[in-house]
């Protein structure tokens, strides 16, 4: 059924639809309407979950991980600060091997204070051992939810998950979205099955002390199932489009092939780049947009396959590691051999506009010196 | 015993935690030097030594106290594997 929802009501129908058991939030801007509306589904009798009503998103988490090795589904979601506040339980979730969904409404970290839209927040928890996955509308919110289910309770993965939605510009801004029926989504996603949960019967337990003769061993497995994932990715991606029709990868490569300028992006701005790209094909010149939906695990192959014949590529990031610039386009410079300029851009809000995408194709097809920082939309005195 | 996630499915199981591998140092005893005073088992803080002089491996961590306390210089410390 087509609705004209945005970001965060599809996020919250997806949810639904998955009939997690626990749901702990803390409502914080612009996530908050997520936890509003599970909220409500939950009075309503709509979805059959524990709602905790926790006092921090510190707290959100550990219920998220406490009920995750309770061996039920969970759900929760946060931003920005929120997402900070988790960052010690992202690694305990990740490292009890905890297949929680999180959704994260992309939003600015202070100083200073920003409830706007970038990507700082999610890009900051890269090392958690979570996978993450970047929307760029409102109906890639919603599969990716259901999708990263599928993907994180996989048995080879056994990662938690984070579906990013960029703040405000996805998360209240309404467009049509088809919202699946609750028998095809019974159909893709069964109910979760754990390897491993507490039990009074059969006492175990999670998370325990390790000392150096298994630490090593854990953090490894760890590794080898993020990099697993992506098989399992693209497994649960071509299940989905058989039940759904709706096509996904770990990344969508939009117009590459024969282009001499690739755009590498992530979430929301790809729609205003796929725009830009077309309109410039219209008057012949050969660009392409590289969109990366899966941060972690990272898709190196896939992003190298389709940009390896290009003359340039303009890497942009809406995040900045002072002291060596973007996150996306020094993980694409560190992991291949290719000539990359990275602009940081849209920080705290920052409007980006189509003409600074055409601006930022300009300066790398002229671009002297592929090391520099280039900052986007700064006013310079 | 590692599992997916660490989980410990057997309770009580901490037993099974051996300290001695911590160790980087492991003492030697000559029980031909050795003049049974007991300082060795007194001092040593794992309560790793017996009557008998005989050092537990798997929990001694190798802080090299029973060396040093020995009178007749005993104990040897030599780097442990």
């Amino acid at each position: 059924m087509i609705k004209v929802i945005s970001a965060n009501r599809a996020i919250a129908e997806a949810v639904k639809l998955a009939k997690p058991n626990v749901v702990p939030v803390f409502p914080i801007t612009p996530q908050t309407s997520i936890s509003e509306y599970l909220a409500k589904f939950v009075a309503d009798g709509d979805l059959n979950a524990e709602y905790i009503r926790v006092e921090s998103e510190h707290s959100a988490i550990s219920a998220a991980v406490g009920a995750s090795g309770a061996g039920v589904r969970t759900f929760t979601a946060t931003s920005s600060q929120g997402l900070a506040l988790m960052h010690e339980i992202l690694f305990v979730a990740a490292g009890m091997r905890n297949p929680i969904v999180m959704a994260n409404a992309n939003r600015a970290l202070s100083a200073p204070l920003s409830i706007w839209n970038d990507q700082q927040d999610s890009i900051s928890e890269r090392d958690t051992g979570w996978m993450q996955f970047f929307a760029e509308n409102a109906q890639e919110a919603l599969d990716f939810v259901i999708q990263a289910y599928k993907i994180s309770e996989n048995k080879e993965v056994l990662l938690p998950s984070m579906v990013c939605v960029d703040g405000f510009i996805l998360t209240h801004t309404v467009e049509p979205v088809d919202i699946p029926s609750q028998e095809d989504v019974d159909r893709f996603l069964p109910p979760y099955q754990p390897l491993t949960y507490l039990d009074p019967e059969e006492p175990m337990s999670l998370g325990t002390f390790t000392d150096p003769d298994y630490y090593m061993e854990a953090r490894y497995d760890m590794e080898v199932a993020m990099e697993g994932s992506k098989n399992i990715i693209r497994e649960v991606n071509k299940e989905f489009e058989e039940i759904f029709g709706r096509k996904y990868d770990l990344i969508e490569n939009y117009k590459c092939e024969d282009a001499e300028i690739i755009i590498v992006a992530m979430g929301s701005i790809c729609g205003t780049i796929k725009d830009v790209v077309d309109n410039l094909r219209h008057n012949g010149e050969k660009v392409g947009l590289l969109k990366v939906i899966a941060f972690r695990p990272f898709p190196k192959e896939e992003i190298y396959e389709a940009v390896k014949n290009a003359h340039r590529i303009a890497v942009l990031d809406k995040n900045i590691s002072f002291g060596i610039g973007g996150v996306l386009v020094n993980e694409i410079k560190a992991k291949m051999d290719v000539d990359a300029s990275g602009f940081i851009l849209g920080l705290g809000g920052r409007d980006v506009s189509p003409e600074d995408i055409i601006n930022i194709i300009n300066q790398t097809r002229n671009s002297t010196d592929s090391g520099k920082i280039n900052w986007i939309g700064l006013k310079e005195e | 015993m590692t599992s997916i996630g660490a989980a410990v499915k057997e309770p009580g199981s901490s037993k099974h935690n051996k300290t001695g591998s911590w160790r980087t140092f492991k003492p030697i005893l000559d029980k031909e030097k050795c003049i049974d005073c007991e300082n060795c088992i007194l001092f040593c803080p794992e309560g790793c030594i017996n009557k008998d002089y005989d050092i537990d491996y798997d929990y001694c961590k190798g802080c090299g106290i029973c060396a040093e306390e020995c009178p007749v210089k005993a104990i040897k410390m030599e780097r442990d594997k």
